[in-house]
């Protein structure tokens, strides 16, 4: 049976995880702040509106921020992991497909359950209840491949008379909107590309859908060959080569054959978090959120249901396979109930920021120098030796201890003491 | 008041299922099998969609005839649509509050104690529900 993707996508969603529990913040501009309080890392509808810009240093957009009374959030990456769970818990019981691609994004399989409603209905279903349990608002987008429903989502967030669900399966309509897309806005074409793309004379996603798949290869990548396909309706994007998301990393997968026992399922937890730091590393990237996932099959009548998932935020940001293994397996603990048949497991590595050059460098040797490892080990033995420690330059360790989040929201799902006070 | 035994709940861990309850597949289960051979967990009784369940505090006396006392932890479900009737968490003036919820004669939401006033909705405001409370978990005795 021929694929049909739903993209499903909460809106602004660290945003509205802030807006959950505080309802007077409801059509206010919210912005949340990356670790540190930095820069700007999300933005609500209102703030856009407003003319802030994504990922700006705070100290510049302060004076806009102040004079529209925008409201200022560290980001709190418990209570966003916490939410974001729920969200995929919810869309795994509306359907038995269901790729996790980002914190805020999964791909669902919609083949085979369009036989009783139509798939605008499906997708209102879909959306209308992650806003009920949940509480968060999300736009779907549905397409015969994952690059068009990437697009139909985006449209569907765009203009408001979609109410929130574009339907992209017909060839004309794929069309009209890949006329109006700018090839840059393409899932996968980055800004190197695209910029190439232009020089090219190819402008929209139209243009770049008339191209030869092969010739483009040629001279650009797989990715690329891969991208023009999908845009002409033929799938042929898995999720092992996705392009990656740039503010998570996730592996996680469901079980051929279901696993009951905690070393098995531990081991597969560990394999994730190994597979997502070496992605991280790939990607030049420190990540400082973990979380780790179990769940039971919601569809199996046999089974009893169990789903749990757990997060932790790490001292130092790391793209250390064992600081991560670390925390994960420590989570997995936290989690892990015997007397369950798992279906599915997923690692997800959040709060990205780049390594920086000179770190991206000595660990890019890991895989071509015999002496990285030897180093890591090295600093590793001093570090616990409780004599000494020492640490790259890059890391920061005295700033990142303290870390700076002045205006942090509770804890409000995840702590006993911070629950929402409720008159 | 008469008070019913009914089972001994679990040590910490929650949900203890013992692993030879999956042996019985040859044979007949028996229906009732479940429920002798494994310990008793309170999620288990007071939520029913973990993705769709939060837990607030309750704050003040305004439902104290309901049996909510300030501290008190109120279960909220939001996959449940609110009756009337429904104990509910309500988003009114841009705070959240947790009061009963009626629809006839008219969209109120009532206190459960006399000293406090009701909140009547008016026709046409958007009254907007985050959930039904379903349980409240009171402590009775204070640290």
């Amino acid at each position: 049976m021929k694929p049909i993707y739903a993209l499903v996508d909460c809106n602004n969603f660290y945003a509205s995880c802030e807006r959950l529990f505080q309802p007077h913040l409801e059509k206010q501009p919210v912005v949340v702040l990356s670790n540190n309080d930095g820069c700007v890392v999300a933005r609500s509808k209102e703030s856009k509106a407003l003319g802030v810009p994504m990922a700006v240093p705070l100290f510049k957009v302060r004076p806009l921020l102040e004079k529209h009374n925008v409201h200022v959030f560290s980001s709190n990456y418990t209570l966003y992991a916490d939410i974001s769970s729920r969200v995929m818990r919810t869309l795994e019981e509306l359907c038995p497909v269901v790729e996790i691609y980002s914190i805020d994004e999964a791909f669902l399989n919609l083949a085979g359950m369009d036989n009783t409603s139509t798939l605008v209905d499906l997708g209102q279903t879909i959306r209308h209840t992650v806003y009920q349990h949940v509480g968060v608002p999300v736009c779907v987008g549905i397409a015969p491949t994952k690059t068009l429903s990437k697009l139909a989502n985006h449209g569907a967030k765009t203009y408001p008379a979609t109410n929130g669900v574009v339907d992209l399966m017909e060839r004309e309509r794929q069309q009209r909107l890949l006329n109006i897309t700018d090839v840059g806005e393409i899932w996968g074409v980055g800004r190197r590309t695209a910029e190439k793309l232009r020089n090219q004379g190819i402008t929209t996603a139209l243009q770049l859908s008339q191209r030869n798949p092969q010739q483009m290869q040629r001279r650009y990548s797989v990715l690329l060959n891969r991208i023009i396909r999908e845009l002409n309706g033929e799938p042929c994007i898995t999720l092992d080569d996705s392009p990656p998301s740039r503010q998570q990393l996730i592996c996680s997968r469901s079980f051929g054959e279901k696993i009951e026992d905690y070393d098995s399922l531990r081991e597969t937890v560990c394999e994730f978090t190994a597979r997502a730091s070496e992605k991280l590393r790939n990607g030049r990237q420190l990540a400082r959120l973990v979380q780790v996932f179990i769940r039971t099959s919601p569809f199996d009548p046999r089974d009893i249901c169990y789903s749990n998932s757990a997060s932790g935020i790490l001292p130092i940001a790391s793209h250390d396979t064992r600081d991560i293994l670390h925390m994960a397996t420590k989570l997995f603990d936290q989690i892990w109930k015997s007397g369950y048949r798992y279906a599915k497991a997923g690692v997800m590595l959040g709060d990205l920021c780049d390594a920086g050059n000179h770190q991206a460098g000595l660990f890019d040797a890991n895989h071509s120098s015999p002496h990285s490892e030897e180093l890591m080990q090295a600093m590793d033995r001093i570090n616990h030796s409780g004599r000494g420690h020492v640490w790259l330059g890059s890391q920061r360790p005295d700033k990142d201890w303290f870390m700076t989040r002045s205006h942090l929201s509770p804890a409000y799902t995840t702590r006993w003491d911070s629950l929402p006070l409720i008159k | 008041m008469p008070v019913d035994k009914i089972g001994s709940s679990g040590e910490c861990q929650p949900l203890d299922i013992p692993m030879f309850l999956e042996s019985v597949a040859a044979g007949f289960p028996s229906p009732a099998s479940d429920y002798c051979e494994r310990t008793l967990d309170l999620n288990e009784l007071c939520i029913q969609k973990p993705a769709a369940t939060y837990f607030v505090r309750a704050q003040g006396d305004s439902m104290i005839d309901v049996g909510i006392f300030p501290g008190d932890v109120i279960v909220v479900d939001r996959s449940l649509t609110a009756r009337h009737g429904d104990v509910v968490i309500a988003s009114f003036n841009g705070e959240l509050t947790v009061k009963k919820l009626e629809l006839q004669p008219q969209t109120r939401l009532v206190a459960m104690n006399s000293t406090h006033a009701d909140i009547v909705v008016p026709e046409g405001a958007e009254l907007e529900i985050f959930g039904v409370a379903t349980n409240v978990i009171h402590s009775l005795r204070k640290p």
